[in-house]
């Protein structure tokens, strides 16, 4: 009755998946996704929408050229979680394009170039918006502050439409500003007091709740740190990424902050505004360009933290965490090649350990 | 007591209600039993008996052959009626020598089996010997021979004993339920090992989803000093030997070491068991207690079974299967090893007999790696299963050693969390496998080797000694010539076709 089956064990198997990851990262994105199409109104859905739909179609092209089976690689949620996840770090209302460019860039040149899921070395959404950044500099700064849907001053649907296919032009770009880490870019060139200018600039309860201007899914860090927190919860992300992101903008930002309050701003900026949260928690927590081992997780996070609170304080960008993120993917080899966890039995360099009671000559052979 | 925590591993789901806490049953004697004479690590068993020979229970129908093997006996009274090829229980299913005993249905004991009134008067090497010559093997599923482990007092420096209760695999609940029924005897046993042994302390490891098992060895165990019972973490794989060592005493085996490099010997409690029959009724190992269960099977059952029963008259006696299974096991489901065919006998070490469903197997076709980390995390050795997976699919088998394979001790922690559903035990089974027959092969060249230069070098003194021989003729025949003495000439010419017999021989 029974075929022999040359199967080896184990014949049990923890009740996790590929889809099931990619579902629940989506899943703990809906929360403030939704909250970003809300506040934005229409030209943003029609972004997300072309941006997603755009990356599953250049994932299917790309498996049709390679002659690749389209179901399994389609179905298991990597090219739209990658569209998701640019999309987010998109400006609200920039045009149709920049979400087809950008998902061509995740999705081939990031992804598939490389051999598709798992191949990667580099985060496909950063890689996008890298090269939208450099490339598109006018559309990729163009920040609005929130309009929510249903309010009588927000573009309608065909306005939407207006602004998403020619950008924006009057009487929409009067709403346009820089972000929020723009305009303490700005303020400190102007040489103001950072300390006396805060309060206006950044109210800790907008960003909270996502009042304040910024990318599509980025305002609302409650919603996100939520997001994360179950993700943790369901074991789906661990926890030393997110924390030592967490810690390496915090740690120096709360220093320098410190030291000269009229210049650095607080902790709790670089914490909630901008791309910090939804960096720990959804995007350097990418299994595929992020290091194996706890401790490579661990130096991966912290330089993540690091460098985006650098690149925000000390470079010409406002925002630094695409390029953190991708200056840390180029380190993971190096970083999985050094700092493996030590063999059960043996010392870091991979020796024997020695029996103990050798030296007192214990052991009678 | 303070216990230490080990790295990685996981918490599968343990399934153990199935089968807990159901008394252990003791199977009707079956119409034929397959003893197979290779059931323990080591050398086969070389048969004793010849066909149609009556034997009576317990007499020995095999003896051990060499220093690591153990002797077999007749697990019931009845007629030999085949000394040939059966079906082995394992995943190959391919036949091994087996013999085949028709029992009478008397059960009846073979007349010299008695036990000894006071084992601990024994001197250590007698317990151990009488292990021995009762067949005992490690019962947990490794099958290595129990007396050689006994007998590790001699070259180690040893403090304590284990005993691993903690049946970590999920479904199986063949030591709970024999801890429970007959903790007494177990307590007995692991003291007579420890006398064996040589060392004062006990430590029984019992995971904290026994509760019952652990109150019934504490209360045998109260009575006597230096037994301790530890109630230890729900983790796989707790009942990995250096694992366990390492939880209950802080202190790591070295790689490629034993535990009792660091003063330890590990037992199961049901190899406990067993010597305590084998020491104080003079029975040796003919049977032993097997959990069948899992989702298809009607009735899960705990039941006390003659070596050599097929698999088929367990599942037979627990109402067959409720659903077609997906999977037949032999051992739990971390570790336990595909049962070819139904027909296949009960061995030694066969602790479980999981009849899986599809739903409870998980499986799922496997994807590319993502590298998440998961197996790195779950890996109780320290090792980077995906990596290790990498360089053996590359063929890099050198690389995948350099990596940590040969530490890697197969317990599946890797492939149970794998998100992508990778087979990672089976590629490292599979470069274990290529990596032997590599051995084995290099072992054969090298000894080819040496076969040719002992010819060459034979070759080489063969020409020196007719040289020499010549040169003695020569100085002989021109003594001859002078001394006229021909009959000397005839020692060398006889020795040449002596050489020649030789090389036949050795080559
Ligand atoms: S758990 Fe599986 S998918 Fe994740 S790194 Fe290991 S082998 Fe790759
Ligand atoms: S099977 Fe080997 S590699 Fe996998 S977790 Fe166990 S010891 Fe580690």
């Amino acid at each position: 009755m029974l075929a022999p089956t040359l199967v080896a064990s184990p014949h049990a198997h923890a009740p996790v998946s590929i889809e099931r990851t990619m579902r629940l990262v989506m899943l703990a994105l809906l929360p403030a996704t939704l909250l970003g199409l809300w506040q934005f109104g229409w030209p943003a859905i029609v972004l997300f929408a072309v941006t997603l739909g755009a990356a599953l179609l250049f994932e299917a092209l790309a498996l049709l050229l390679a002659g690749k089976p389209l179901k399994p690689s389609l179905l298991d949620g990597s090219a739209l979680l990658t569209g998701w996840l640019l999309a987010l770090t998109l400006p609200p209302w920039a045009p149709w394009w920049i979400g087809v460019v950008g998902a061509f860039v995740a999705i081939i040149v990031g992804k598939q170039v490389f051999g598709g899921l798992g191949q990667n070395l580099f985060n496909p959404a950063m890689v996008a918006r890298v090269v939208l950044l450099v490339s598109f500099p006018l559309e990729m700064t163009q920040w609005v502050g929130p309009q929510p849907l249903f309010f009588a001053q927000t573009p309608g649907l065909g306005d939407a439409l207006t602004i998403s296919l020619d950008g924006l032009s009057a009487p929409w770009d009067a709403m346009s500003g820089a972000s929020i880490l723009g305009q303490v870019d700005l303020a400190l060139q102007q040489g103001s007091d950072l300390g006396a200018a805060m309060p206006t600039l950044f109210p800790p309860l907008g960003a909270l709740f996502g009042g304040i201007p910024g990318s599509l899914g980025e305002t609302s860090a409650l919603l996100l740190l939520l997001g994360g927190l179950f993700l943790l919860r369901k074991g789906v992300i661990d926890w030393v990424i997110p924390v030592a992101v967490l810690l390496g903008v915090a740690v120096p930002a709360s220093l320098l902050h410190l030291l000269d309050p009229t210049r650095f701003a607080g902790p709790l900026l670089h914490l909630l505004a901008g791309a910090t949260l939804l960096t720990a928690f959804f995007i350097a927590t990418d299994p595929v360009t992020s290091p194996v081992s706890r401790l490579g997780q661990a130096v991966f996070g912290a330089g993540i933290g690091l460098l985006i609170y650098l690149i925000r304080t000390f470079g010409a960008y406002p925002e630094g965490a695409a390029f953190a993120i991708l200056l840390m993917n180029a380190a993971t080899p190096m970083v999985d090649h050094y700092l493996k966890p030590r063999i059960f039995g043996r010392d870091r360099r991979g020796q024997a350990l020695p029996v103990a009671g050798d030296a007192a000559g214990e052991r009678k052979r | 007591m303070r216990l230490f925590t080990i790295r990685g591993g996981v918490h599968p789901e343990d399934r153990k209600a199935l089968s807990a806490g159901r008394p252990i049953e003791v199977l009707p004697i079956p119409k034929l039993l397959h003893i197979p004479l290779q059931q323990h690590i080591g050398a086969i068993a070389n048969p004793l008996v010849q066909r149609r020979q009556y034997v009576a229970k317990g007499e020995r129908i095999a003896h051990a052959q060499g220093a690591v093997s153990a002797p077999i006996h007749a697990p019931t009274s009845g007629r030999i009626v085949g000394l040939g090829l059966y079906p082995a229980n394992h995943p190959s299913g391919l036949s091994v020598r087996t013999i085949t005993l028709q029992p009478d249905g008397k059960d009846r004991w073979h007349k010299r089996i008695e036990g000894v009134a006071d084992p601990f008067a024994l001197e250590p090497a007698e317990i151990a010997q009488r292990v021995a010559d009762a067949g005992v093997v490690g019962l947990g599923g490794a099958t290595f021979p129990s007396a050689v482990k006994l007998g590790l007092g001699k070259r180690y420096a040893l403090s304590t004993l284990v005993i691993n209760g903690s049946e970590c695999e999920p479904y199986l609940t063949c030591d709970d339920q024999l801890m429970r029924e007959q903790a007494e005897a177990i307590v007995d046993g692991a003291r007579l090992m420890a006398r064996a042994l040589g060392v004062e302390r006990i430590l029984f490891g019992i995971e904290g989803n026994k509760p019952e098992a652990l109150a019934a060895v504490q209360q045998a165990t109260a009575a006597f000093d230096g037994v301790e019972v530890v109630r230890l973490p729900m983790r796989y794989p707790m009942g990995s030997e250096k694992h366990l060592v390492q939880t209950l005493t802080g202190k790591e085996t070295p790689a490629r070491g034993l535990t009792a490099d660091i003063g330890v010997v590990v037992h199961n409690p049901a190899t406990a068991f067993a010597v305590y029959e084998a020491l104080r009724f003079g029975q040796p190992l003919v049977s032993r207690v097997i959990s069948v269960t899992g989702g298809a099977i009607s009735a899960p059952k705990n039941l006390r079974v003659l070596i050599g029963t097929k698999i088929e008259d367990l599942v037979e006696h627990c109402s067959r299967f409720r659903e077609e299974p997906a999977r037949l096991i032999a051992g739990g489901p971390m570790m336990g090893q595909p049962i070819p065919e139904l027909r296949v006998p009960v061995m030694k070490g066969t602790n479980g007999i999981l009849a899986l469903t599809a739903a409870e197997t998980g499986r799922r076709e496997p994807a590319p790696c993502i590298r998440c980390g998961s197996c790195v995390q779950a890996c109780p050795c320290g090792l980077l299963p995906l990596a290790m997976a990498a360089q053996v699919r590359a063929g890099d088998l050198d690389a995948a050693v350099s990596s940590g394979l040969m530490d890697c001790i197969g317990c599946g922690s890797c492939a149970y969390v794998c998100p992508a559903h990778l087979p990672l035990v089976q590629c490292f089974n599979h470069a274990k496998g290529e990596l032997a027959a590599r051995g084995r092969a290099k072992q054969k060249q090298t000894e080819t080797k040496r076969l040719a230069e002992h010819r060459a070098q034979r070759l080489e003194a063969q020409k020196r000694a007719k040289r020499e021989a010549m040169a003695k003729r020569k100085r002989e025949a021109d003594l001859k010539k002078q001394a006229e003495a021909a009959a000397d000439s005839e020692g060398a010419a006889a020795s040449t076709p002596a050489a020649a017999v030789e090389e036949v021989e050795t080559c």
